[in-house]
């Protein structure tokens, strides 16, 4: 299979215009004609409902939460970015695309990075339109701050709950359309499977989760948006319902799943504290702005503190890295805490941590402007570990955090499926190796409100003469078997473990050999322990309640049984790349001074893996890579 | 730490529902209130009862999903804190704990813990927003706004709808959730062009939900996770008659 870009001629700068004047439109009058599903109701999937809601399309949306206001978008915290030069310090939409590029470790297509960082423009407009409140300056101007990663101020924020605020503009703009009846709202829905016709996405199945009822909706095209699946590693910084399972069923049925072992981890989380726990919380970026980080000198320190003076700390990441000092984008800071924490200088009851001190920035700028710039972030910290971070340093830990990894996609945002699209996280576009901060939210609602608008567009303009799709078809049928065949076994197996005991064992498994770091004897061993620990799952897993009632057990098992198939991939994925890039840190390839080793010769390319049925090994197809704006570089931010 | 619990159990919205008793052993006072119940249901699963059905997914305090009443508190004893932010270090060692889901007319119960609160879902539908379509909106700093009136915009848009105000209103009234966001529109200027459809339309929305009104006991502000103010209502009340003012002429 040779996988078509479908990358517009033309110089980097005119490609997504020169894609817009020549996409297919669709006549207003036919638009109604048209049915399109869009799974999730994030940034991502509202956007795009509302959009084509507005444009006259029949849109269904679905999402598994009790609201769609409640996607995980809401989570997000510390901004968006975007290419506004308000600060007047050298941004723009070039150098937004060069740092995106060079902080995903040159594993990410110039194309579409050069559009999200385009796009970035409008994002804010449309925002702000809708009445997001971002941070303003006292002249009434928006106000913006630097992320990881780069040298000029182009993130939006919202306090530090940026991704609440986007979200609800979507979503108010999605009820919009629903209040209208040109979207039609099926929240608590779970897809659980892909409908294929003649090699088309036609529809999916789904399960209400509040009755049981197992339906069948059908629709022109469909579209995933429906997150990332950090939450595999079980501790994570994602909600507990983010899950992979619409991408991967989709996969299954033949999507390819490209770059799956990219996951980010974020080195400012809260520490694990103890074995019930069932997430650890994100501290936004932002607060490494002005909090600077540090372990003690001395190994084993037992002093607090605040007793432990300045010429007794180690500012690892001023000293490493003095050009970003704090800034550092998140892979390495977050090698960099792990490598010091591993080194016997990690802080905290479990030495897990490593110290975020506020008091130089508190000396110098005052309690008050600090209180308002994280305010909301101190009292979620005082809230969940009981301590003031105005008075000592905070306690964090690198996190699961984010899928760079997920379906592939063409330019279009098209999966290998015809008429299947992927936006958001759950594609594996734009972002490469390691995603910089804030630049998620980004991707997610202008993917929704900008660029899928037109290429699904595109597409439609060849199923006017299509006409409804009927539920009726047997393919749907099968589907719908299928998946009720997966309920009744799940229910029958009545072992004697839990649905969270397999998913905490998994989570565990991947931290060690498919974390922050991996190797390839580890990468070998995952791959065997997940098989087994797949098949005790379906011997041994006990699912209480029954099927057609509500079942939260039961919607986790079956997360759980796609999570040890993703699992295996991205160990699979990670144990071919021979290199380390972003994310991807295999100990074989590194720098004598412990920094990533990227082989560009045999490895640019995106992984796009295909699935070859239960227990066989998937299969391998590379998309090149080819930079002609820029050539890839040593990564360096020292 | 040991912990009695006395838990809401109801199989759907037809059944009848009742207390039931669990008890807790060992329990670490840095657990939160959902990863307590989450050991509990652990124990029910693996004895073979079904697990406690509760709401939650962010568990950050941030998704507005996770409310019950815990001794008679929305979210529990805690001030503006949601359900998943709570820990135990919040209850007495051996302390007898009662969990109950939210309960309004216009919340119905769909299993133990859980409630329908898509009502304020077609709150918003009937005027929460801005009627702005994609791809049209002008520069963002053609527009601008004091850092004054953007952090109080703001101050009103962080409700996260749980509807703890709700639940805890002898009411059952939605006043603080929906004055919360005509505060929101209203203060910014993008939202003032619709602020009388606006107004009238979501509190036609409220009474069709059957949420009760406003007798001013002001229980919402105190139960409210996000700290919305009171005083949202009182704008919501100066909306709404100027609104009827002016539609009137
Ligand atoms: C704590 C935290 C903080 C973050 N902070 C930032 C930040 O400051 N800046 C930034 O840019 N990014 C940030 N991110 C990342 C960013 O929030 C996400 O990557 C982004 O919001 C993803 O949006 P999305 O629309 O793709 O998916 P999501 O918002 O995850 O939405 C997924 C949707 O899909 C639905 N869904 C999933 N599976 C199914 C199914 N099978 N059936 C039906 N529905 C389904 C869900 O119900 C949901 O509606 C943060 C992430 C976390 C975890
Ligand atoms: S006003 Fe407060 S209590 Fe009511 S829904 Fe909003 S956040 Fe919850
Ligand atoms: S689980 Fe999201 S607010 Fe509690």
């Amino acid at each position: 299979m040779i996988l078509d870009s479908k990358i517009p001629e033309g110089p980097l700068e005119q490609k997504w215009d020169n894609y817009k004047k020549k996409a297919k439109l669709v006549n207003p009058a036919n638009r109604k004609k048209l049915d399109i599903i869009v799974v999730g109701t994030g940034l991502a999937g509202s956007s795009l409902a509302a959009s084509l809601g507005e444009m006259g399309y029949n849109v269904k949306s679905f999402c598994f939460q009790d609201s769609p206001r409640r996607a995980h978008s809401v989570a997000a915290q510390g901004g968006v970015n975007a290419a506004k030069n308000y600060k007047n310090d050298g941004d723009s939409v070039y150098r937004m695309f060069v740092d995106t590029l060079k902080g995903g470790d040159f594993r990410a297509r110039e194309a579409n990075v050069y559009r999200m960082a385009e796009c970035s423009l409008n994002l804010i407009d449309q925002a702000v339109a809708q009445g997001v409140p971002f941070g303003r300056e006292y002249g009434g101007y928006l106000n913006n701050r630097s992320f990881g990663g780069v040298q000029v101020s182009r993130t939006f924020y919202a306090r530090g709950q940026t991704g609440q605020q986007l979200l609800l503009g979507s979503y108010q703009a999605l009820m919009r359309q629903v209040g209208k009846g040109s979207v039609q709202l099926f929240s608590r829905h779970e897809m659980l499977d892909l409908v294929m016709i003649d090699g088309k996405a036609r529809g999916i199945i789904v399960r209400n989760l509040d009755t049981g009822d197992i339906e069948r909706h059908s629709a022109h095209a469909v579209v995933l948006a429906t997150g990332g699946y950090g939450k595999i590693y079980y501790l994570s910084t994602l909600a507990m319902g983010c899950n992979g399972s619409a991408i991967w069923r989709a996969h299954k049925k033949g999507a390819l799943m490209a770059s799956p072992s990219w996951i980010q981890v974020h080195p400012t989380s809260l520490p694990q504290s103890g074995d019930y726990q069932s997430k650890l919380t994100l501290m936004s970026e932002s607060l490494r702005n002005d909090g600077r980080i540090w372990v003690p000198l001395k190994e084993n320190e037992t002093r607090k503190p605040n007793d432990i003076p300045e010429s007794e700390r180690d500012y690892y990441l001023e000293r490493k890295y003095p050009a970003f000092g704090n800034l550092a984008p998140r892979d390495i800071s977050s090698r960099a805490a792990k490598e010091r924490i591993d080194a016997g200088f990690g802080i905290g009851p479990l030495k897990n941590a490593v110290y975020l001190d506020f008091s130089k920035a508190i000396n110098e700028q005052g309690k008050e402007k600090i209180q308002e710039k994280y305010g909301n972030l101190f009292e979620m910290y005082l809230k969940i570990t009981g301590y003031n971070a105005y008075e000592e340093p905070m306690m964090i830990s690198p996190s699961a955090h984010f899928s760079m990894g997920g379906l592939w996609v063409d330019y279009e945002l098209m999966t290998t499926i015809p008429g299947l699209f992927a936006l958001g996280e759950a594609n594996f576009a734009d972002h490469g190796a390691n995603r910089l901060g804030a630049n998620s939210l980004l991707q997610a609602s202008v993917d929704g409100y900008f660029i899928a608008p037109y290429t699904i567009a595109n597409f439609l303009s060849n199923e006017i003469h299509t006409g409804k799709i009927s539920t009726d078809n047997i393919e749907f049928e099968k589907a719908e078997n299928e998946v009720k065949q997966q309920i009744k076994g799940f229910i029958n197996i009545n072992g004697t473990k839990t649905v969270d005991h397999f998913h905490k064992t998994l989570g565990k498994l991947l931290y060690d050999y498919c974390g922050l770091a991996r190797n390839e004897e580890g990468l070998k061993y995952a791959i065997e322990e997940i098989k087994k620990l797949k098949q005790e799952f379906y011997t041994n897993v006990k699912v209480s309640g029954q099927g057609d009632t509500m079942n939260t057990e039961l919607e986790k098992a079956g997360r759980v049984a796609d999570y040890f198939e993703i699992g295996e991939l991205m160990c699979y994925d990670a144990l071919t790349r021979n290199e380390s890039c972003g994310a991807h840190f295999r100990e074989e390839y590194q720098t004598p001074d412990g920094e990533a080793l990227r082989n560009d010769s045999e490895f640019q390319f995106i992984s796009a893996w295909a699935w070859k049925g239960e227990n066989n090994e998937p299969e391998l197809i590379k998309e090149p890579l080819i930079f002609e704006e820029i050539q890839p570089t040593v990564r360096s931010y020292k | 730490m040991d912990l009695h619990l006395k838990i809401w159990r109801q199989k759907d919205n037809q059944s009848e529902g009742k207390l039931v008793n669990y008890d807790l052993t060992a329990l670490n006072p840095h657990m939160s209130f959902l990863e307590m119940l989450d050991t509990l249901n652990e124990k029910l699963i693996v004895q073979g009862d079904e697990p406690v059905e509760f709401d939650h997914d962010c568990r950050e305090g941030i998704c507005g999903q996770c409310g019950m009443m815990i001794n008679g508190l929305a979210h529990g004893p805690l001030k503006n804190t949601t359900t998943c932010q709570l820990h135990l270090r919040s209850f007495r060692d051996g302390e007898t704990v009662l969990i109950e889901p939210f309960r309004a007319d216009a919340f119905p119960v769909k299993k133990d813990l859980k409630v329908d609160r898509s009502a304020f879902d077609r709150i918003i539908s009937s005027g929460g927003f801005v009627s702005i379509n994609t791809g049209q909106a002008p520069d963002a700093t053609a527009i601008p706004i004091t850092h004054q009136i953007a952090e109080e915009a703001f101050d009103s848009a962080a409700c996260i709808g749980c509807g703890a105000c709700v639940a805890t209103c002898k009411n059952a009234s939605a006043a603080l959730f929906t004055s919360a966001k005509i505060t929101h529109m209203v203060l910014l200027p993008q939202g003032k062009e619709e602020r009388s459809n606006r107004v009238l339309n979501m509190v036609k929305q409220m009474d069709v939900e059957h949420f009760g009104h406003c007798s001013n006991t002001e229980a919402c502000e105190v139960e409210c996770p996000q700290g919305i103010s009171v005083l949202n209502i009182a704008r919501m009340n100066y909306e709404y008659s100027r609104a009827l003012f002016f539609r009137k002429k």
